[in-house]
């Protein structure tokens, strides 16, 4: 039932967000379509439901949100150096990144950070090791290539996830 | 006046960061270091010029912010999706001297149907 609500919730919010008006005829076609959508997909979409909204975890989204986001600009300027750069300094290679997450959802969420941020890119995710393409492979220590490249995520995520 | 200036300088870092990732395609030796140049670049560009619309066209604002999740959380999958095809097909990452490919030990590469 709370995975039903939450999925509910989010595809009304969606809905809203889509048609941009409070208009009651709106919103009823909105709920109906949102009601029949989650009835067939609610198993598939979520399986924690409204836990996510426990202020803790609404308190680590945000903060996920904007480290996520400091890092996605401060990724974009250090490629954008790397190619102006007429040297061209990349040192490039494929490292095994170590992950403590448990659940699938906290691993999505943690190879599509780590693609997003400066320099790396998840290749391919088994078991509880991530493959990462770096572009300036500065250590092949597994204890330094965790800090510098998903402990910030990391810490954050647990909190959400579990 | 502000949002319509807020919406110019938004487009105008996409435009800026879209170009950068066309040309760090252009530039870079092999297809992983150019994937990092094509999913970065043209994440924050796409975001920025999508968003940047939206504040000139304040009703759309929402329906760009929608775009925009979206794009975020897409667009990661599908480099994920491109790097890993590439490294099965046999593609062997540019590495300069001592550069290291741990993923080369598990890759089994493509089963035949």
């Amino acid at each position: 039932m709370s995975r039903f609500t939450f999925t509910f919730l989010i595809y009304i919010l969606i809905w809203t967000a889509f048609t941009s008006s409070f208009d009651p005829q709106e919103l009823v076609t909105g709920a109906v379509l949102s009601f029949i959508v989650a009835t067939f997909s609610y198993k598939s979409f979520t399986s924690e439901g409204l836990s996510y909204l426990h202020p803790r975890k609404l308190f680590y989204i945000v903060k996920y949100l904007i480290v996520f986001f400091i890092a996605l600009v401060k990724a974009n300027f250090d490629v954008a150096w790397r190619v102006i750069n007429p040297k061209l300094p990349i040192n490039p290679g494929i490292v095994t990144y170590k992950t403590n997450l448990k659940s699938d959802t906290a691993k999505m969420f943690l190879a599509n950070s780590i693609t997003l941020t400066p320099g790396t890119l998840t290749v391919d995710v088994i078991d509880d090791k991530l493959y990462i393409h770096w572009i300036d492979v500065k250590s092949t220590d597994p204890e330094t290539i965790y800090k510098e490249i998903g402990a910030a995520f990391e810490e954050i995520l647990k909190e959400i996830f579990q | 006046m502000v949002l319509t200036v807020i919406g110019y300088i938004l487009v105008t870092i996409g435009v800026l960061f879209l170009f950068l990732g066309a040309l760090g395609i252009f530039r870079m030796p092999d297809v992983f270091t150019r994937m990092q140049a094509g999913t970065k670049a043209t994440t924050l560009g796409a975001l920025g010029t999508i968003i940047g619309v939206g504040f000139l066209q304040p009703e759309w604002i929402w329906k760009t912010l929608i775009i925009a999740v979206f794009i975020a959380i897409s667009n990661p999958i599908s480099s994920h999706a491109l790097a890993r095809g590439s490294h099965k097909i046999g593609i062997k990452p540019y590495l300069k001297e001592g550069g290291v490919d741990t993923y080369a030990e598990v890759d089994e590469g493509v089963k035949e149907a």
